[in-house]
């Protein structure tokens, strides 16, 4: 297993004393029955979903859960929030035992399924909240208040008044990430809330959830397969493959841990055929007659304006651009130098971006 | 309280204003349900008379067969339309509170149930008034009135006590059923495919109760009188109303018996759904 010191993120001190989330040794296993062609009896078999995973969360951070369909994400979700019973290991939120303690929780964790709906199909959102907001025992005046917040926040006076049914997959996973806030949750889990969504949705989702983290102090955990989700809302990133992590840590430490060449792009004033580079860098091409110099370095061993400096030292810049690798290559990465080589990220498990629709 | 200090400022405060209670909660929703059905105005009138005719037409079976044969089970006609108004009410009434519950495996399989599981209020409650469906009522007023005016017909003398009857027989032959639904929801938890299964019992239940008991044979009357007490929602009620004498195994005093066997389905039904819960839990769908 990869690992990376976790000590460098700062959370904000947020009440409460227990973390946010601790799974330790958390493992699920699922009993998959199969039947073989040609015979009657069905077969039953055992698939191991989360195999060991051990994770804590302090209060107020936010931490971007990632990994390949079928890495366990859904299922560690699942185990968080009570739905289901760990096979060994044990997991603990807001200080809480989720499957005894499940209606409990329930008041104190916001959770969205980018998948599945909570809201009432044929009511008016409006309606929904009015719902929700009486089985978390809210009084009227305090469902108001916070929904007067989030429709503000969230953009959803336009359409508060429409059935659910009628409205557009933006607007509908507004108000599910409405829905999930209305009782002021202290921990928000988010399962792929940006699934299907069209940019400026995405913005805007993303652009109220660090709003709402900043005032309230919340802890959020998030699984995506969007790496602008993590990039926007999270400091820190774990990423699960098969089953457990394989990284955790901050997104620059994850960058430099796995040590991707980066890329410097710079343009000289005047036109030079090769620059002299330091021990960690080299010239990937020429462009411009000599004008525009690519050149990879590793992000460890040299810095940029070690890197700037000795190029600075032969010719003068002009301009510069600095590209950053792109974190799916760096988590297809991780699933390459994983624990189980043989079962390695095949084109199958590749994540899936989801459909832009712009 | 601990957990209290341990949430949110703004959660915790809006909680100290003054929590709604449990039965408050329950109240709201169904209201919900309510006003979000009958804002359809036309489609609710013309579903509730659509089941109106549905369960017209079951009591005309009843009425062709004994316009021919004249008693049935030894009952008059009357006699016979006051057990089939009484178990057709008690049926409408559960039916509308836990009639979309044989949906579980639906549920299930969407990943539906999954939603309701990370709320704060029991899964079965939430089932109850998700599905609140106002065409129900249709069952509900023709059973009410066949019972009603049956009753009158067939000569009912009340006394405090028969009256005191007369009015919990529906309330308790509801909980039976409702028991009965409940135990069929919860069995799709271990048959994921059991929604078939599991009518037979509800559906045969109901047949059974709106039938005079004594045209069943022994060993089918033994059955829906002791392990799925069927006969004791509107049969066993009527001969007490009516004071006439019971068939083998169900004596005219068991009239009495629907409020405990009431409670004792309904226990059964809510331990095998918690335990329905606990293996969905365990196994995950």
């Amino acid at each position: 297993m990869i690992t990376s010191p976790t000590s460098t993120t700062d959370s904000p001190a947020a009440a409460g004393d227990a973390p946010a989330v601790v799974l330790d040794a958390l493992r699920r296993d699922f009993a998959v029955r199969s039947r073989r062609p040609g015979s009657l009896r069905r077969e039953r078999r055992t698939v191991r979903a989360v195999d060991d995973l051990t994770l804590t969360v302090r209060r107020g951070e936010a931490v971007g859960f990632v990994g390949a369909n079928g890495a366990g994400k859904s299922t560690t979700i699942k185990m968080m929030t009570g739905i289901l019973r760990p096979t060994s290991g044990s997991v603990s939120v807001l200080g809480r035992e989720p499957v005894p303690e499940r209606r409990h929780l329930a008041r104190e964790i916001g959770v969205v399924f980018g998948q599945r709906s909570q809201l009432w199909w044929d009511l008016p959102l409006r309606e929904s909240y009015r719902i929700l907001a009486a089985m978390h025992r809210l009084t009227d005046s305090a469902r108001e208040r916070r929904l007067e917040r989030l429709v503000e926040g969230l953009g959803l006076e336009e359409f508060l008044d429409r059935p659910v049914r009628q409205l557009s997959l933006g607007q509908r996973m507004r108000g599910e990430v409405a829905a999930a806030l209305l009782h002021s949750p202290a921990l928000v889990v988010l399962d792929e809330p940006t699934i299907g969504l069209d940019m400026v949705s995405k913005e805007g989702l993303r652009r109220f959830l660090q709003e709402d983290r900043a005032e309230r102090g919340t802890t959020l955990f998030l699984t995506t397969h969007d790496m602008g989700d993590v990039e926007r809302l999270c400091e820190r990133i774990a990423v699960v493959n098969h089953g457990s992590v394989a990284f955790d840590g901050t997104i620059t430490a994850f960058r430099e841990h796995l040590d991707s060449p980066r890329e410097l792009i710079v343009d000289l004033a005047e036109p030079r055929e090769t620059l002299a580079l330091p021990a960690g860098a080299a010239t990937d091409a020429v462009e411009a007659e000599g004008i525009r110099h690519r050149i990879r370095f590793s992000g460890t061993a040299l810095t940029v304006p070690a890197l700037l400096e000795a190029i600075g030292a032969q010719a003068s810049i002009r301009d510069l651009a600095l590209t950053e690798p792109a974190i799916e290559d760096l988590v297809r990465q991780v699933y390459a130098r994983g624990k189980e080589p043989a079962r390695g990220a095949g084109p199958g498990d590749e994540p899936d971006q989801g459909p832009d629709r712009a | 309280m601990a957990d209290h200090a341990r949430s949110t400022p703004a959660a915790s405060a809006a909680r100290a204003e003054r929590p709604l209670s449990l039965p408050r909660v329950m109240g709201l929703l169904y209201a919900s349900r309510i006003r979000s059905q009958a804002s359809f105005r036309t489609s609710f009138v013309a579903d509730v008379l659509g089941q109106m005719l549905v369960v017209g037409t079951e009591f005309l079976e009843l009425w062709v067969i004994l316009s021919q044969v004249g008693v049935l089970g030894g009952m008059a006609l009357t006699q016979v339309a006051v057990v089939y108004g009484l178990g057709a009410l008690a049926f409408g009434l559960a039916d509308l509170f836990f009639g979309e519950i044989d949906g579980l495996s639906t549920m299930v399989r969407s990943g539906k149930l999954e939603t309701l599981l990370i709320r704060p209020l029991p899964v079965l409650l939430q089932i109850s008034s998700m599905d609140l469906s106002l065409r129900r009522l249709g069952r509900i007023l023709v059973g009410l009135s066949t019972y009603v005016i049956a009753l009158v017909v067939a000569g009912f003398s009340p006394t405090p006590l028969t009256l005191l009857l007369a009015l919990t027989a529906p309330l308790a032959g509801a909980a039976v059923f409702a028991a009965l639904l409940t135990t069929a929801g919860a069995m799709q938890f271990w048959l994921v495919d059991g929604r078939e299964f599991a009518n037979a019992f509800t559906y045969g239940g109901n047949y059974v109760a709106t039938n005079p008991g004594a045209v069943f044979p022994l060993p089918l009357r033994a059955f829906f009188t002791f392990v799925v007490p069927a006969t004791l929602i509107a049969y066993a009620p009527t001969l007490t109303l009516l004071d006439l004498p019971g068939p083998a195994l169900i004596p005219a005093w068991s009239g009495w018996l629907g409020v405990p066997a009431g409670i004792l389905t309904w226990t059964l039904a809510s331990l095998l759904w918690r335990a329905g819960v606990r293996r969905y839990t365990g196994a995950g769908g």
